[in-house]
C-alpha cells in the first residue's frame, strides 16, 4: 500500500512545485505577455477543440503536425532501415556509403532550411498529385515537401545508425549455429540476423521518432506554413498570446512523451529477451 | 570405417598489422565411425580452428577435411556442432530453438515440433519447452544446445568446449548425460576440451596437440570400460601422462 502511494506521489512532486512557482511568479510579474496566468493555459489545454483566434483549434493543429511527422518519419524508416541493414551486413556497402553519410550527419536539420526552400519552395503533396482545388487540396497542401524533408532528416540518422549497429553486432556464434544447422544465406539473414538486430532497430526507431517530432517546430516555421502546432507557437507570439505559446509547447511535450511511452511498451513486451539476456 | 579424415591441414591467419599467424600445422587425423575422440591442447593451439574447418565454417589454408571421402567446403547436413555459449537464439523459446534445424530444411511445423519434443525429452528438458534461453541456467542451456544439434540427426557431432563455461558440478553432470545420450543415439563425436579429466572420462581416443602452431603430438587410446571411475588407477595414470605432455608444451611455449 505504502509503496503504491509513494510510487505515484514521488513523480508528481516536482511538477506540483513548478505549478506553485508559476502561479506565484505570474502574479508577481503581472504581465500576460511574459508569463500568462496558469488558468489561461489550462483553459486552452482542457478545451483542445475550441478555435484559437483564426488559427484553428489546438487539436486540429496537433493532428496536422502528427500527420506531417508521420510522413517524414516513415520515409526515414523506409530508407534508413534497409540501408542500415545492408550496410551492417555487407562490408563493401558500408565502406561505400559510410564516409559520405557521415559528412551530412552533423548538419542540424534546421541548417537544411535554406536549401530545402530553394529545392521545394512551397510545393506539397497537392502539387505532386496534381490537385488544385477543393477540400482535398486544402488538406494535402498542408503537407509541404520542405517540412517533410526536415522531419525526414531528423529521424534518418538515429534509425540508420541503430540498424547498422544492430546487424553488425550480432553475435557470430548465432550465425555459425544457424549455418551449421543448415540455414542458407537467406535464412541466416531472415531468421537470425534480423531478429537479432531488432532490439537495436526498434531502439533507433524510438529515438528517431523523438528527433523527428522535435524537428517539427523548425519545419513549421518555414514559409508557406499555415497550420500545425509549431506554426501555432511561432504565430501566437506575434499576437502577444504567450498563453497559446505555452499551451502549444506543453502539447508538444505531452504528445512526444506519449509516443515514447508507446515505444517503450513495445520494446518491453516483445524484446524483453535482449535486456534480460545480457 | 573412417568417417572423417583430416588431411595435412594447415591454417594461417593474417593479423591486423600485416603479419601472419600459423594456427594449425599439418594436422593429420583419421576418425572412425561412432568413435568418441577428444582433442586437448594448450590455449591457442588451433583445436577450435580445426573444428571450425571440419564444420565448414572456415576453409583450410592447405590440406582438407573429408567426410566419407567428400571434401568439406561448407556446412554439411550430416555434421552438427555445439558451441560453448551464446548459441541459442534468444528470441525463440526452447522448443523452437530445438526445432530450428528441421525448420531450415523445410520440415512442416507439426512434425518438427514433435521431433523437438522428442529430443527435449532425451536431454531431460521437456518441462522447459516454452521457456526462453535467458530464463535457463548455463547447464540447461547447453542441454538445449545439444538437443538442437541432435534434432538435425547428424552423423558427426563437433563439440567445442561445450561444458567450458559451466561450474564443476554441472560439468560432471553433463558429462554423464552426454554419455547416456550417446548410448542410445550413437554418433561420431569430436570433442574439444581444455580439461584433461574430461577428455579421459569421455573419450575412446585422446588427441594431444602441441602449442601453436598446432600439430598432433600424440594420440592416446583410452581402454577403460564405461562408465569410468575416477578411482581406477589407470584413470590417474592416463591423466598424468597427458598432463605431462601438455606441461611440456605450455612451458616450451612460454619460453
Amino acid at each position: 500500500m505504502k509503496s503504491q502511494v509513494t510510487s505515484i506521489l514521488i513523480p508528481i512532486i516536482v511538477p506540483i512545485l513548478l505549478i506553485i512557482i508559476w502561479i506565484f511568479a505570474a502574479f508577481k510579474i503581472g504581465n500576460q505577455v511574459i508569463l500568462p496566468p496558469i488558468d489561461n493555459v489550462l483553459n486552452l489545454l482542457v478545451n483542445p477543440t475550441e478555435q484559437i483566434i483564426s488559427m484553428g483549434s489546438l487539436a486540429s493543429n496537433i493532428t496536422v503536425s502528427l500527420v506531417r511527422v508521420l510522413m517524414g518519419y516513415l520515409l526515414a524508416a523506409f530508407i534508413g532501415i534497409p540501408l542500415g541493414v545492408i550496410m551492417g551486413y555487407y562490408a563493401l556497402v558500408f565502406r561505400l556509403m559510410n564516409t559520405f553519410l557521415n559528412v551530412f550527419r552533423p548538419i542540424p536539420p534546421l541548417a537544411w532550411v535554406p536549401l530545402v526552400m530553394a529545392w521545394f519552395g512551397i510545393a506539397s503533396m497537392a502539387t505532386a498529385l496534381g490537385i488544385e482545388t477543393g477540400n482535398l487540396y486544402i488538406y494535402l497542401n498542408n503537407l509541404k515537401f520542405s517540412m517533410i524533408f526536415i522531419i525526414f532528416i531528423g529521424g534518418f540518422y538515429p534509425i540508420l545508425t541503430s540498424s547498422i549497429h544492430g546487424v553488425a553486432s550480432v553475435n557470430q556464434t548465432l550465425i555459425d549455429s544457424a549455418r551449421v544447422l543448415g540455414a542458407n544465406e537467406f535464412q541466416v539473414f531472415h531468421k537470425v540476423l534480423l531478429p537479432a538486430a531488432m532490439p537495436s532497430i526498434i531502439n533507433g526507431l524510438r529515438i528517431g521518432l523523438g528527433i523527428s517530432w522535435m524537428c517539427l517546430v523548425s519545419a513549421e516555421m518555414l514559409p508557406g506554413s499555415i497550420s500545425g502546432v509549431g506554426y501555432l507557437i511561432t504565430h501566437a507570439y506575434t499576437l502577444a498570446s504567450t498563453d497559446i505559446v505555452i499551451a502549444g509547447m506543453i502539447s508538444i511535450g505531452i504528445v512526444g512523451m506519449a509516443m515514447d511511452k508507446i515505444f517503450h511498451y513495445i520494446e518491453n513486451r516483445r524484446y524483453a529477451w535482449q535486456r534480460l539476456a545480457r | 570405417m573412417t568417417i572423417l579424415s583430416v588431411n595435412q591441414v594447415c591454417k594461417t591467419f593474417k593479423t591486423n598489422n600485416g603479419g601472419q599467424i600459423r594456427a594449425v600445422d599439418e594436422v593429420h587425423l583419421s576418425i572412425a565411425e561412432n568413435d568418441f575422440v577428444c582433442i586437448v591442447g594448450p590455449s591457442g593451439c588451433g583445436k577450435s580452428t580445426l573444428l571450425r574447418i571440419a564444420a565448414g565454417l572456415e576453409p583450410a589454408s592447405s590440406g582438407d577435411i573429408r567426410f566419407r571421402g567428400q571434401e568439406i567446403k561448407k556446412p554439411h547436413p550430416h555434421i552438427g556442432m555445439v558451441f560453448q555459449e551464446y548459441s541459442l537464439f534468444p528470441w525463440l523459446p526452447v522448443i523452437d530453438n530445438v526445432a530450428s534445424g528441421p525448420e531450415f530444411s523445410g520440415m512442416k511445423k507439426m512434425e518438427r515440433i514433435e521431433l523437438a519434443q522428442h529430443y527435449l525429452e532425451v536431454v531431460g528438458m521437456s518441462e522447459f519447452a516454452d521457456a526462453f534461453p535467458h530464463e535457463l541456467s548455463g547447464g540447461m542451456r547447453q542441454r538445449v544446445a545439444i538437443a538442437r544439434a541432435f534434432a538435425n540427426d547428424p552423423k558427426i557431432l563437433l563439440m567445442d568446449e561445450p561444458f567450458g563455461s559451466l561450474d564443476a558440478h554441472t560439468r560432471i553432470l553433463l558429462q554423464k548425460e552426454l554419455l547416456r545420450i550417446w548410448e542410445t543415439h550413437r554418433k561420431t563425436i569430436l570433442f574439444v576440451t581444455h580439461s584433461v579429466d574430461e577428455a579421459v572420462y569421455l573419450a575412446d581416443r585422446v588427441v594431444i596437440m602441441s602449442a601453436r602452431p598446432g600439430k598432433v603430438k600424440e594420440i592416446l587410446k583410452i581402454d577403460m570400460g564405461r562408465p569410468r571411475s575416477r578411482a581406477n588407477p589407470s584413470y590417474g595414470e592416463l591423466t598424468d601422462r597427458i598432463l605431462q605432455q601438455l606441461e611440456h608444451e605450455v612451458i616450451g611455449f612460454q619460453n
